[in-house]
């Protein structure tokens, strides 16, 4: 059996709602006082267990709100589950709102190292691997542009070069798949499958069954925060999920 | 934790680099408005407080040179770590890293800001005819506890900045306020003698009346004075990292 890369086990993740950022000091002391104070708790994601082994690759299937955002933070280490728990072996790439992270006014050379440093690589790596990233990005005449003098479709690319590049063991994409133009977004499903392939364990959140089908060995489908379903069985969650879709 | 370190090495060295950049981008002078910026505030000092003070006070420029920087740096440090972990959201919030990073980052800046001003102060004893001393080194004991100081704040600070956005205003008037408290333009010796310890409840007080004396009057302070300086370090620094390690958790759902 393969090595087992992500076990989550029972994981719910609550934050309080209506933060205090809201309300202000003044507010928050007022209520305090009068014993009014009380934090309205969310719970975005409830029970929920699945695990991978190295070399997977799970679909995450649920409509807008559905607590796919929140337990891919929690795969990536960013939020810790309030309850159950989620161990994860290896580096984790993670690839949540793609651009977002970058400094607007570095340049594009600046920006790639400092994403490469943010996961957790040294210079010499990041050094040998900077021309293959611009490359495969298609950025060579932009080197030394700012981040805020990119299109859009720009910056999506740099962020999936850096995340896809530097071989991560885990990969998490958040509905990225769909970034650039047509080209880019064939080069990168097919650089996708080579790092699959080459063993990462990868984590894709697509609202396309048909890409969930295509590419994906495991599915999730969470909705409200409970997992509806977790399997092996792509094809039979893809259709379960696409009638709930069409009836809705 | 030390393999941890290894890691992040670069990510420090990236990230302070990037405060330094980003600071002086798209100016002409650059990091020159480093020593500028005391040069500017201690000359128009000079100009209304010698009246006051000079005649009676040796070194008066050096004595307000020590104070300004000083305040500074704590002033300059402790409202970069505030703002750090907030300011870097969008980082803490979409990728894996440890938080207390951004403030170390914000301190190190304010701390090579010091550096280059210190620089400046060795010119101004210079000119000011103030003896050197191997007492000089000495000055590294207090920066060192208000290095401590400073990122014990930040880690503190930074985590009610998180939940409370109020916290900045508040800090501008209290660091305002607690800037006339400081004597930096001014000599302590007008008080009456039994109150005059009442300054050293201000930490950066302390830390700055610690440099004068090592630096104007060449003399050892006491053991006293040596302890508070490392007593205020130390305290900041055990109730910062008491705030983070409580509440880091939780501030990613509040950025």
């Amino acid at each position: 059996m393969s090595k087992q890369m992500i076990a989550a086990e029972h994981v719910s993740v609550s934050y309080p709602i209506g933060s205090l950022k809201n309300i202000g000091l003044k507010e928050y002391i007022f209520r305090k006082l009068k014993r009014q104070y009380e934090m309205k708790m969310f719970n975005a994601v409830k029970d929920v267990s699945f695990s991978l082994n190295k070399g997977d690759m799970l679909g995450v299937l649920g409509s807008n709100g559905a607590g796919k955002s929140t337990l891919l933070k929690v795969i990536a280490g960013i939020i810790s589950p309030s309850a159950g728990s989620c161990r994860v072996n290896g580096n984790v790439a993670a690839l949540l709102e793609l651009t977002t992270g970058f400094d607007a006014e570095m340049t594009v050379r600046e920006n790639t190292y400092l994403r490469g440093a943010i996961l957790g690589y040294s210079k010499q790596f990041l050094d040998e691997k900077y021309p293959e990233i611009i490359a495969f990005a298609g950025l060579g005449e932009f080197q030394e542009f700012t981040f805020q003098q990119l299109s859009s479709g720009m910056k999506s690319r740099l962020a999936f070069s850096i995340a896809c590049l530097i071989q991560p063991e885990i990969v998490i994409l958040d509905e990225v798949l769909s970034v650039g133009d047509g080209a880019f977004r064939r080069k990168s499903e097919q650089k996708m499958l080579d790092v699959i392939s080459g063993g990462a364990t990868t984590i894709l959140v697509s609202h396309s069954t048909e890409q969930v089908k295509r590419l994906c060995g495991k599915a999730l489908w969470l909705e409200r925060g409970e997992q509806l379903a977790f399997g092996t069985d792509v094809n039979a969650i893809c259709e379960q999920y696409d009638e709930k879709q069409s009836t809705r | 934790m030390i393999s941890r370190f290894q890691k992040y090495k670069f990510l420090f060295y990236v990230l302070v680099h990037r405060d330094f950049n980003k600071k002086y981008k798209r100016t002409v002078l650059g990091a020159l408005w480093s020593l500028l910026s005391p040069l500017m505030m201690v000359g128009a000092q000079a100009v209304i407080f010698t009246q006051f003070f000079g005649r009676t006070t040796p070194h008066f420029v050096v004595y307000m040179f020590i104070g300004n920087i000083v305040f500074h740096y704590f002033s300059d440090a402790t409202k970069g770590g505030m703002t750090s972990i907030e300011s870097n959201a969008g980082i803490i919030t979409k990728i894996r890293v440890p938080k207390y990073l951004f403030i170390f980052t914000k301190n190190i800046t304010s701390l090579i800001n010091l550096g280059l001003t210190l620089l400046l102060l060795i010119i101004f004893c210079l000119f000011d005819r103030v003896m050197f001393t191997w007492r000089f080194i000495l000055v590294l004991y207090p920066i060192l506890c208000l290095t401590v100081f400073n990122i014990g704040a930040g880690l503190l600070l930074s985590g009610i900045y998180v939940f409370f956005r109020d916290t900045h205003y508040f800090y501008d008037i209290f660091c305002t306020i607690l800037m006339y408290f400081s004597a930096v333009f001014y000599t302590i010796d007008r008080f009456p003698e039994n109150i005059q310890w009442l300054f050293n409840i201000n930490p950066v007080f302390t830390y700055i009346s610690y440099i004068r004396k090592l630096i104007i009057y060449a003399e050892l302070p006491s053991a006293q004075h040596t302890l508070l300086c490392a007593g205020y370090a130390a305290v900041i620094l055990g109730v910062g990292c008491l705030m983070y390690y409580k509440k880091n958790k939780s501030y990613v759902f509040n950025l």
